[in-house]
């Protein structure tokens, strides 16, 4: 486990994905921060009018931002390259005869995956507050349901949002891992990955499939706001963390079934 | 396991073991026995079988059909218990290229749950030791040349003590330096006990260093033995150097040999039929009728006119 952190994080490629995450909150930050006319309530972003208020909003308004297709992307070319990689580059063998256990060889990889959603989730995160305390006054927040906080509580809410953002993401790291499996082209199970993520938000957008809503992975992507209310509202983080448990349990599985008998050939 | 018990004196045992793709059979019913402590040439043409066979051996692709018992256990069944003891070099190496040689093997080391992490440090140093690549331990893979990495996929091989090496082309990419060092490290391996299975489309590789040898020709064995049993198959040849040609053929038919036309001007070459006369009364018959006899012998076969004879001549490899 320790061992694939170390692939994972030794990799330039990581490091690269995580600056330019953490680069969306700069960017955000430093156009409102130029901007000479302050930003008039609903245009841009959900919570962009609040950043010059209050500079801890910039790490919320940069999570919404970077949700339907920078987060996906990342996590698409990190959960794809989880075998597919390794067969790419012909050490999946080496691993399997080593011998490292197919089994825990996917549990470790997928673990691998969930690490590094984390970490993206905290790059946006931690860059936005440091850079939202550097360009604008932090104080109290005010949250959706009219309370105020402290800053140490909205700190603490930030990272219940980081949170949240890391499990929404553990369904579609499942799907890239068994999407790994099916393929020893590393780039094809990234791109894989990344379409069903933009696939499923297309399909969340169309009235008509309304029945079909509750079931995709990306449905309550973007629900982190009752986070934002007091008393705390659970109820969307539950449904989240139920849904993508579920899209754990079957593409763990058909990754399983798909990865227990395959023939290595790479 | 009951009457079929493999036996404990082989390193690796097949019973009719058979590899299908679609319509295309790779591997076709073979029968390895490889006792231990051998050093077993696994020999055949690109594109025979034999790399197919080696990922069955060792668990990467399910048989279609047959047996392996590998070290003695069954395999894929035993797999956990059978491949810490076994090094593989499977169809050349694979590294991070974004890592340096001594983290690759850190790596692949870690992926074995039965090595212990203590001696970790000091196991991956000795096997770089070993393939003479400690200068180069902190560069990234990248930067290797195709020889640096053979040899660190030998030094992975050899991370921990093991009862079987399965070295898939070794010496490919390798320079002529490079192979002696393989051949003298196989070789020390095998005094150490250990049994190495060697696969090769290079004849004059296990001719040096193998103790046995088994010849694969599109997916099938056609031959498996000591090198001296193979080779003992094989016709020995008579060939006489003398400038009269003509005398010197027409007292071989008279031996019942029958010789071709001239190698060169003053070489004759013809098969030795097996209870053919003694090769000193042929010569004596020759000098009798005549013949200026410059140059005499019988050639045993060679291992690479079985090789061919086997598995067919240059690009004619059987598909």
């Amino acid at each position: 486990m320790v061992s694939e952190l170390t692939v994972l994080f030794r990799r330039r490629r990581t490091w690269a994905m995580l600056l330019a995450l953490a680069a969306v909150p700069v960017l955000i930050a430093v156009a409102v921060r130029l901007a000479s006319s302050p930003v008039a309530p609903g245009r841009g972003p959900p919570f962009l009018d609040r950043v010059t208020q209050n500079g801890l909003f910039v790490a919320i308004t940069a999570m919404v931002v970077c949700i339907p297709l920078f987060l996906p992307l990342t996590i698409g070319v990190v959960a794809g390259d989880t075998i597919a990689g390794e067969a790419g580059l012909g050490t999946l063998r080496y691993l399997l005869v080593a011998p490292a256990g197919r089994v825990r060889l996917l549990i470790v990889k997928y673990a691998g995956a969930a690490v590094f959603c984390l970490a993206a989730t905290l790059t946006v995160a931690v860059s936005g507050a440091a850079i939202g305390a550097a360009l604008f006054p932090i104080g109290p927040v005010t949250l959706l349901s009219g309370d105020m906080i402290g800053v140490g509580e909205s700190v603490l809410r930030s990272l219940l949002i980081a949170g949240y953002v890391t499990i929404s993401m553990l369904g579609l790291s499942a799907i890239g891992l068994f999407i790994s499996t099916l393929t020893e082209v590393p780039v094809g199970a990234m791109a894989a990955t990344i379409v069903v993520s933009v696939v499923a938000q297309v399909l969340d957008a169309l009235p008509q499939l309304d029945w079909l809503h509750p079931w995709l992975f990306s449905h309550y992507w973007l629900d982190f706001a009752d986070l934002l209310r007091q008393p705390l509202e659970w109820t969307s983080f539950g449904n989240n963390a139920l849904l993508q448990g579920g899209y754990l349990l079957v593409f763990g599985a058909l990754a399983y079934g798909r990865f227990v008998t395959k023939d290595i050939l790479s | 396991m009951t009457s079929a018990t493999p036996s404990v004196e082989l390193a690796i045992e097949t019973r009719g073991l058979t590899k299908r793709f679609g319509h295309q059979t790779a591997v076709d019913g073979i029968d390895l026995s490889v006792p231990r402590g051998a050093v077993f040439g696994f020999l055949g043409p690109n594109g025979s079988g034999k790399t197919t066979s080696i990922r069955m051996l060792l668990g990467l692709a399910a048989a279609t059909n047959g047996d392996i018992a590998v070290l003695g256990q069954e395999m894929p069944g035993r797999l956990r218990d059978v491949l810490p003891r076994v090094g593989a070099l499977v169809e050349g190496p694979a590294f991070y290229p974004f890592l340096s040689g001594a983290a690759n093997l850190r790596r692949l080391d870690t992926a074995d749950p039965g090595a212990s992490s203590a001696t970790r440090s000091a196991r991956v140093h000795r096997a770089l030791e070993r393939v003479g690549l400690t200068h180069a331990a902190g560069k990234k893979v990248r930067a290797y040349s195709l020889g640096m990495k053979q040899r660190l996929g030998i030094a992975n091989a050899l991370l921990v003590p093991r009862e079987l090496l399965v070295l898939d082309e070794p010496t490919n990419g390798l320079d002529p330096q490079g192979t002696r060092e393989v051949r003298s490290l196989v070789r020390s391996l095998a005094a150490e006990g250990t049994t190495v299975f060697v696969s090769s489309h290079l004849l004059a590789e296990v001719e040096q260093m193998c103790t046995h040898a088994a010849v694969m020709s599109a997916g099938s064995l056609v031959a498996q033995g000591t090198l001296d049993e193979l080779r003992r198959v094989g016709e020995a040849h008579l060939r006489v150097r003398t400038p009269d040609v003509a005398d010197a053929r027409r007292v071989l038919a008279g031996f019942g040999i029958a010789a071709g036309d001239p190698v060169t001007d003053d070489l004759l070459s013809a098969p030795l039929p097996e209870g053919a006369a003694a090769p000193e009364t042929i010569v004596a018959a020759l000098v009798a009728a005549g013949v200026r006899v410059r140059g005499f012998a019988v050639v045993g076969a060679s291992l690479e006119e079985r090789f061919v004879a086997l598995t067919g001549e240059g690009f004619d490899v059987v598909q």
